[in-house]
């Protein structure tokens, strides 16, 4: 990386603001994330963080500002999406399959998160912190270089939340970025930290 | 595109097997007409010249049960905003569930139509139109049914509000399905073509910008 200005970075969004259902929820937010870079969205509950989140990944409009993405992103909120009656690990590799990725990626992911031995079991049954650590699973097998972590943290035990904090690290050597927003704090050492306030 | 078009559409397809949403038309299409002969009377003519425009209304009432679980719980369970994720926009979701779901009810519908047609003493031309018209008309149903499940998806009172919303939309499709039951109603069937025709183009992109304006 000789000429930093010649790589673009992972994600770049200048002053936005979201507004929605008449209210403003942020407003001039700038932030840049390049690769093997994290950063931290902090702020109270109701303080937009997970719109934020939205917005960035695209999701839902920004009023103005532009946003500029150079990869592919991955975001974990916290909607499930798996079909309810099929296997774990059924329903992980349908994600894998429309990500296009093979599958000792999603095994791998698998038995990071220690959820081989919930492969088989329909995933209606989880638990919150299981379904908490699917949601993560996919998105460390989705093979996007920036990951949108919206409450990563919730519901995991000591043991998962190290976990985490290992997947967030190896993402990151191997030149990935990180977008979290948690109202905690992550064992995980942020570079950045964006403060949001309820408004 | 193709890596993921098929398994989406299997997917949708599955879920409805698993669900029983593959039987429920056909099973309301036989009570239907089972139970048709029993309010009208035996009357073979009478029976045979209503009969037709009745499993019409059947199809179309068939069409609306399963608008409810078209798209609400996978806009809700965050499978739409995973796939957008993945670059496949709210118009294509939508043309997957449009595909999805006229598979999975309007070549069953037409299947059921055999036993239903004997019940109420319809002769062999007569299924004939009645097949040529369902399958002209079952895809417009299927379009009404998506469109309609996307706009209201969300709100509360869904499932009585897109009947509302469907019903008067579906009057045209009603009118030149039924108006096709007669011999030499050429006319009839190229008005409902046309109508289907129409619904199946705009209703990814509607669809689409319903699911767009939607999101939360």
């Amino acid at each position: 990386m000789s000429d930093p200005a010649a790589v673009p970075p992972l994600l770049d969004a200048r002053n936005i603001a979201c507004q929605r259902g008449g209210r403003m929820i942020f407003a001039g937010v700038t932030l840049t994330i390049g690769a093997g870079q994290s950063l931290l969205v902090r702020g109270p509950n109701g303080a937009g963080k997970s719109s934020l989140l939205r917005v960035l990944g695209g999701l839902i409009p920004c009023l103005h500002g532009t946003i500029d993405r150079h990869a592919p992103i991955a975001l974990a909120d916290e909607h499930l999406a798996l079909d309810p009656d099929n296997r774990l690990e059924q329903a992980l590799a349908f994600w894998a399959r429309m990500d296009g990725v093979d599958r000792e990626r999603l095994d791998f992911a698998l038995h990071h998160f220690r959820l081989r031995e919930l492969a088989d079991i329909p995933v209606r049954m989880l638990s919150t912190g299981q379904r908490k650590r699917a949601i993560l699973a996919r998105t460390m097998a989705s093979g996007a270089r920036l990951w949108l972590l919206d409450e990563p943290g919730n519901g995991l035990d000591a043991a998962s939340l190290r976990g985490l904090g290992d997947a967030m690290a190896a993402h990151l050597a191997a030149g990935g970025g990180i977008i979290a927003a948690s109202h905690f704090d992550l064992s995980h050492q942020f570079g950045t930290v964006v403060e949001l306030d309820r408004r | 595109m193709t890596r993921w078009f098929l398994p989406l559409v299997r997917r949708d397809l599955r879920l409805a097997w698993q669900g029983g949403g593959l039987w429920m038309p056909v099973v309301f299409l036989l009570l239907v007409a089972s139970l048709y002969p029993f309010a009208v009377g035996p009357d073979a003519r009478l029976l045979a010249a209503t009969g037709g425009g009745m499993l019409w209304i059947a199809a179309l009432l068939a069409a609306l049960l399963p608008v409810e679980r078209l798209i609400a719980p996978d806009r809700d369970s965050g499978i739409f905003d995973q796939l957008l994720m993945r670059g496949i926009s709210d118009e294509m979701i939508a043309l997957v569930k449009l595909i999805a779901h006229w598979l999975g009810f309007g070549p069953p519908l037409m299947l059921a139509l055999l036993p239903a047609a004997a019940l109420l003493k319809l002769d062999g031309a007569a299924i004939m139109r009645l097949e040529l018209g369902l399958l002209i008309g079952t895809p417009a149903l299927a379009a009404l049914g998506v469109l309609t499940a996307s706009l209201v998806a969300g709100l509360r009172g869904a499932g009585a509000l897109a009947g509302l919303l469907i019903l008067p939309l579906a009057v045209p499709i009603l009118i030149f399905g039924a108006g096709s039951l007669h011999p030499g109603s050429g006319a009839a069937l190229k008005f409902l073509s046309a109508i289907s025709l129409l619904l199946v183009a705009i209703t990814p992109i509607a669809a689409g910008a319903a699911l767009r304006a939607g999101r939360e």
